[in-house]
């Protein structure tokens, strides 16, 4: 057995590596999977940087920011596996949500899977807001985070400026549902429970999930030390098909019951089981009380695979944010920090449905689609979807990039 | 010491005893300006205010994002906050980030003016978390006691023997098994709840 630590942070995206701990996953391929719950996204940053961590559950973006500098230590690092697609919603208080609602049809629920149509009401709501001198501010975990570029893009997309129209603050996870209740903040955008606990709390709704920003949208990765995949390739291998089992069984219906028992122990996220099952589910509260709409899906339709595209896309939205300068040099150091590679060799010889390519065209699959997979059976991808329509070709990065210069300033 | 050489320290923990005892020995250490703040509601106005030269904060506080975000939107602060000045010494860093120390500097900042007060928040750090431990260890110590007396009784009532005999039983048999006494208690008590049970 060879010994390895792993940094998480209390949120359901964090299920892959629990199960793979605590259900014998890791064991069967030879580790000691030892898990760390941290409180701040910083402290699993530096954790890794100084070898607390070999691995850790970190926000997609982090390992690239990491990589090109922006944090305070350095030290590489790489990601060989995604933990699951979606699962994130943006949430926002009650006074905001009638505001919001007032906009609409009439109706009493929110188009939560409609996020084109939500993000112009919530428009119409700030407009009316400024209007009478009030001013509206939402909360992101951390500013190298998929929620801070989701909420920007969402935003962006409905005609808002997420610089000049609203304030977006820095507010830790479980701390979200008391900001809404406090009022310090009039929204957020954060990775489940954390929602559903303001839903059960009566305090927030969900105006829009992140699959109805961007279908099938990259989340969480996991992140291992460099100097880990240097000396010890065969151990990060083993990690990924430990965390891919993990992953199979996460996605099946049949298992969320046990998973949510799980996942709501105190050591883990300390959330009563039954908000996780509604998380799980991707149910909402009253605006969507069924689920089942792929809300967070840990592996099947190759959830788990790092794209490149996901990292260029993530980059190219760091650089419209300001979050960093654009370059050739920079873009391959982004597109250098997800290692389909590893992944690949990791999972040869598994029954893992393995994609033809590195790389897709973010948006162009309106549907899910059977495409060949590299060992040529069919694999179930997409729909991948942005909800303006507009299409990431990885091959074009320049051109996007500037295109969104010109967009909401 | 020499007012412009004077450090400005601004300690945020959400434990007041641990802020006291670093604020303490800050003091001790010559540091005449030292805040505290156990609070993050308004704390960019805070730092604005003072305009400190060095900010401690524990590694436990979940609010160390909402911090560096702060330090970043702030134009308060001189120049961009790194953690640690000197990215060679990786002793230092790793011994602070062991003791739970979260430590920002305004960059530009003289190493060894940094340096002591480092040393000593990382000290202080550590001295507060042996109290913990032995606290823990105390109340662990009463509770073991607890148990014992629970598995005495137990004993002293299935075979119809004396207290100090009870005791003496449990005690070889913890020799024996190279078990700690708690342990042998914990398991009487386990194991005749167990035969009430089938009762």
């Amino acid at each position: 057995m060879t010994r390895l630590s792993a940094g998480f942070l209390p949120l359901m995206d964090a299920a892959i590596l629990i199960a793979a701990a605590r259900l014998g996953f890791a064991d069967q391929e030879g580790i000691e999977l030892q898990l760390m719950r941290d409180a701040s996204w910083a402290n699993i940053r530096d954790r890794i940087a100084i070898g607390h961590f070999d691995a850790a559950h970190m926000l997609a973006p982090m390992p690239i920011a990491a990589n090109l500098g922006l944090g305070p230590l350095p030290g590489r690092l790489a990601a060989p596996f995604a933990m699951g697609l979606g699962g994130n919603a943006i949430c926002v208080g009650n006074e905001l949500a009638a505001e919001i609602l007032s906009q609409g049809d009439g109706a009493s629920t929110l188009p939560i899977h409609d996020a084109a149509l939500s993000g112009h009401r919530l428009a119409a709501a700030l407009e009316q807001r400024r209007r009478g001198g009030r001013a509206t501010r939402f909360a992101v975990v951390h500013s190298h985070s998929g929620h801070n570029l989701e909420l920007r893009y969402f935003m962006a997309a409905s005609g808002i400026d997420p610089d000049g129209d609203v304030e977006i603050v820095i507010v830790p996870p479980p701390f979200m549902p008391d900001a809404l209740a406090s009022g310090r903040i009039d929204g957020f955008c954060v990775g489940e429970p954390w929602s559903n606990v303001a839903i059960a709390r009566g305090v927030g709704r969900v105006i829009a999930t992140k699959n109805a920003i961007w279908r099938s949208s990259p989340e969480k990765v996991l992140a291992v030390r460099h100097v880990l995949l240097d000396d010890d390739p065969g151990l990060v291998h083993a990690l990924v098909r430990a965390l891919y089992r993990a992953a199979v069984w996460c996605d099946e219906p049949g298992n969320h019951s046990e998973l949510a028992h799980l996942l709501a122990e105190p050591g883990h996220l300390n959330v009563p089981a039954t908000i996780l099952q509604d998380s799980l589910a991707g149910r909402f509260g009253p605006d969507d009380d069924t689920g089942g709409r792929d809300f967070f899906v840990t592996c099947r339709r190759a959830a788990t695979f790092p794209w490149r595209s996901h990292a260029l896309w993530l980059y190219s939205q760091m650089v419209r944010w300001n979050l960093l300068d654009h370059s050739s040099a920079n873009a391959k150091i982004a597109n250098g920090t997800y290692r389909p590679d590893v992944y690949r060799a990791a999972l040869a010889g598994t029954d893992a449905l393995l994609p033809a390519s590195d790389a897709k065209v973010e948006g162009a699959l309106t549907q899910a689609r059977d495409l060949p997979s590299a060992d040529g059976r069919t694999l179930l991808i997409g729909p991948d979807g942005f909800m303006d329509g507009r299409i990431f070709d990885p091959a074009e990065l320049d051109s996007y990039i500037a295109e969104q210069r010109g967009d909401v300033k | 010491m020499a007012s412009e050489e004077t450090t400005s320290v601004l300690v945020i923990d959400d434990n007041p005893i641990r802020a006291s005892i670093i604020e303490e020995g800050l003091r001790a250490a010559g540091c005449m300006q030292v805040r505290l703040a156990t609070d993050m509601h308004g704390i960019a106005a805070t730092i604005e205010a003072l305009q400190p030269d060095v900010i401690v904060i524990d590694l436990g506080n979940p609010n160390r994002d909402m911090l560096e975000n702060a330090f970043q939107l702030s134009r308060a602060v001189k120049k961009p906050i790194a953690m640690f000045v000197d990215h060679s010494d990786a002793a230092a860093t790793a011994a602070a980030i062991e003791a739970g120390v979260s430590a920002y500097v305004v960059d530009g900042l003289k190493p060894q003016r940094i340096k002591p007060i480092l040393e000593m928040a990382v000290g202080r750090f550590n001295a507060f978390a042996k109290m913990e431990r032995e606290l823990q260890m105390a109340r662990d110590a009463l509770s073991e006691r607890k148990l014992v007396e629970r598995a005495k009784a137990i004993l002293m009532r299935q075979r119809n023997i004396d207290e100090e005999r009870a005791y003496r039983i449990m005690r070889s048999a913890a020799m024996n098994q190279n078990r700690r006494l708690a342990e042998i208690a914990e398991s009487l008590i386990t194991a005749a709840s167990l035969l009430d049970d089938e009762k």
